[in-house]
């Protein structure tokens, strides 16, 4: 009986999986063939999708993108013995995309079935808890702390230190919050890891739990993603079910329950505080810092909040040691990054590297240029809050500082491709549309900032006065940059000053003017 | 009328509001209004907090929708691939604009951004299942599916 994968990840159904699943299962039917079908997450090789492997004994054996009217002719062509066919890439994990990765924290993703709770054992899971629970509290932190793992949702905060303060908090109650708001568009790792790996993620809690004394715990997932939100409550509860979470947590006496709670649609209920508040039921208004969550957070108590990838990166930090996750990346960038190839990309996907490499590796040596085949000319790194990067920053490598460097970000690795037909003025018009939409109004910069900003770039566009409209435009991002209380203000000057800055024609500037 | 048995079992929960809301509108298509007094009095909030918590969010409806809700990303993935293009064209195609429902009830068409499908962009959401590459004939064949099925429902 030949074993065949077909993933159940949103983005492989988002373009027929179910209908590929379906015709194959009956495909086989018609010929009286018995298959298995296993139902994966996603290789992240997203270009190919629907990406449907066949189990063979020199490995598993990939075929995409394929239709439903593609499916007899591959069983006529052998497929279930990993025949030749047009749409056939070989062994999947010889595709060089994958192969030349180094997964980590997506060991497991596309490998196995998400919701197997023997294929998660079987491919090291719970490792890491097992370990951490051997240890001390402050041993766990420590383990985290001298892994140098930063958090992985935008600001780059060391993931250890954040524990240590809740840890040492003294309180009846903690609370442990994963942030799944995943609200920067070109991102999609943190949808990936909950659909395709959710038991890392419950995993990876259950650490920060134990770590810091912390017993509950809630996912608050973006409304956006209704299918992380079902796979996430089926895992809980198997989870639960098998005594990974609970009261009594693999036998320790350690307890740690997690909830999962949907967003409504609101990109400023990333932003951790205004986070907390939705959570506590509240309008998601950013709160005044200090108190820090880690000392004030979920209900005025001591939460350690952080991202999706950041709890997923724990479980094997703990199994294998800090060393062996600090042994990757660059600088004070420790580890790896799931980067995210989006927008005009024509091998779009996710791609897990050592902090380091290029944006050229990424966009051209893993995207293979555009989906269109014109130059490349703008990048947008970390999402709408993000610079715009042209090709002459292609070669600065991937790593927080030196992004800051080049007054960019990395963000949560989002990159967005565009080709040389975008028109960079309406691309800042956008940022500022886009803050004006989402600003949760506690600040004037913000809320009222980016609505001028979107005027005047109009008058800009429009060729209205158009030198003293680019300074007014100047001095609004630096009110902006100044005078707001989050990133949301503060940073979506960014975009719009990188625009200006390296694609200045675009805004009716000769270069040559450019010169202050 | 009461909704109470709605969410009754809710009403204990920490932060209950939005598990609330998303309750009713899962149920009924939206959040009836004269819903939120009895919430407020149920959760020991003020009408007013009930409302303005309510009124933030952009996912909860005072009114319901249309028979299909079809929501086209406009984030910066799916601009760099078309996704302009394929906001005009919805709107030509269903003939109302986005962020409305049309005169018939019979779709409404909703501005969203970031649906997390950026490899595969552009990216649109039909009664809440993601699609991928839409074109425009994409756009037109999804739309006449739900819609069939709606139909046959
Ligand atoms: C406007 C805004 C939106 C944000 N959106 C997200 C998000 O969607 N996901 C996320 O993990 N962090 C987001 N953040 C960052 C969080 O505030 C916070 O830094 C993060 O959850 C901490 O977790 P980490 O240390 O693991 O990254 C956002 C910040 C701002 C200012
Ligand atoms: S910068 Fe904008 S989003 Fe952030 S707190 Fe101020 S008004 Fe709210």
């Amino acid at each position: 009986m030949t074993r065949i994968y077909v993933p159940r990840d949103s983005a492989a159904l988002s373009v027929g999986a179910d209908e590929v699943a379906a015709a194959i299962v009956a495909e086989a039917a018609r010929l009286g063939v018995t298959i298995e079908l296993v139902r994966n997450g996603s290789r992240g090789l997203l270009w190919l999708e629907p990406l449907v492997e066949v189990a063979t004994p020199q490995g598993r054996v990939a075929y995409g993108p394929v239709a439903v009217e593609d499916v007899p002719g591959l069983f006529a062509a052998g497929f279930l013995n990993g025949g030749a066919h047009a749409l056939a890439h070989g062994l999947t994990e010889q595709i060089p995309y994958l192969a030349r990765q180094e997964r980590l924290t997506f060991a497991r993703v596309g490998i196995t079935d998400p919701l197997s709770l023997d294929d998660y054992l079987a491919h090291d899971g719970f490792r890491g808890l097992r370990a951490a629970l051997a240890l001390a509290p402050a041993a766990v932190v420590q383990q985290v702390t001298d892994s140098g793992l930063r958090g992985r949702g935008g600001a780059a905060f060391p993931t250890g230190i954040k524990w240590k303060t809740v840890l040492g908090a003294q309180a009846a109650q903690k609370y442990v919050v994963c942030n799944a708001d995943e609200g920067d568009s070109g991102t999609f790792s943190d949808r990936m890891i909950m659909e395709d790996d959710p038991f890392v993620l419950i995993e990876g809690m259950t650490i920060a739990g134990i770590a810091t004394g912390a017993t509950r715990g809630y996912i608050y997932v973006r409304s956006e993603y209704p299918h992380a939100f079902e796979v996430l409550g089926q895992a809980i509860a198997m989870a639960t079910q098998a005594g990974y979470l609970g009261d009594d947590v693999l036998g320790s006496g350690r307890a740690f329950r997690l909830d999962v709670r949907l967003g409504a649609g609101a990109y400023i209920c990333g932003e951790e505080t205004a986070l907390l508040e939705s959570l506590e039921g509240k309008r998601g208004i950013v709160r005044y810092k200090p108190p820090i969550p880690a000392l004030k957070g979920l209900f005025g108590q001591p939460t350690v909040v952080n991202n999706v990838i950041s709890f997923a990166s724990v479980p094997i930090i703990l199994d294998r040691g800090a060393e062996f996750y600090k042994n990757y990346g660059m600088g004070r960038s420790r580890g790896t990054l799931p980067f995210q190839l989006a927008g005009n990309i024509r091998h779009g996907g996710l791609v897990e590297k050592a902090f380091g490499l290029t944006l050229r590796d990424l966009v051209e040596g893993f995207g293979g240029g555009t989906a269109s085949g014109r130059p490349v000319r703008a990048v947008q790194v970390g999402g709408p809050l993000g610079a715009y990067v042209p090709a002459s920053q292609f070669d600065t490598p991937l790593d927080y500082e030196a992004y800051v460097g080049i007054s960019a970000m990395i963000g949560h690795g989002g990159l967005v491709v565009f080709d040389d037909t975008v028109d960079m003025a309406e691309m800042a018009r956008y940022a500022m549309e886009f803050c004006a939409i989402e600003s949760c109004g506690k600040c004037t910069p913000c809320r009222i900032g980016s609505t001028r900003g979107v005027e005047v770039i109009d008058r800009i566009i429009a060729n209205q006065d158009r030198a003293a409209n680019i300074e007014l435009l100047r001095s609004l991002c630096d009110t902006m940059l100044g005078g707001s209380l989050c990133a949301l203000g503060g940073m979506a000057p960014y975009p719009v000053l990188s625009a200006l800055k390296h694609f200045p024609q675009d805004f009716g500037i000769e270069t040559s003017q450019l010169a202050a | 009328m009461s909704y109470r048995d709605i969410y009754a079992d809710l009403v204990d929960e920490p932060g209950a509001l939005l598990p609330i809301f998303h309750r009713i509108q899962d149920r009924l298509g939206h959040v009836p209004q004269d819903a939120l007094p009895e919430i407020a009095q149920a959760l020991n909030l003020s009408r007013a907090e009930v409302h303005g918590v309510m009124s933030f969010y952009h996912d909860f409806r005072a009114e319901p929708a249309g028979r299909c809700v079809v929501k086209v990303c406009r984030a910066e993935a799916c601009q760099a691939m078309g996704a302009n293009a394929l906001v005009r064209h919805a709107e030509q195609r269903i003939g109302t604009p986005l962020g409305s429902t049309c005169a018939d009830g019979s779709v409404t068409l909703e501005a969203t951004y970031c649906l997390g499908n950026c490899a595969l962009s552009p990216a649109v959401m039909v009664n809440g299942a993601l699609k991928g590459r839409v074109t425009p004939e994409r756009f037109d064949a999804l739309l006449a599916a739900a819609q069939h099925k709606e139909q046959a429902a």
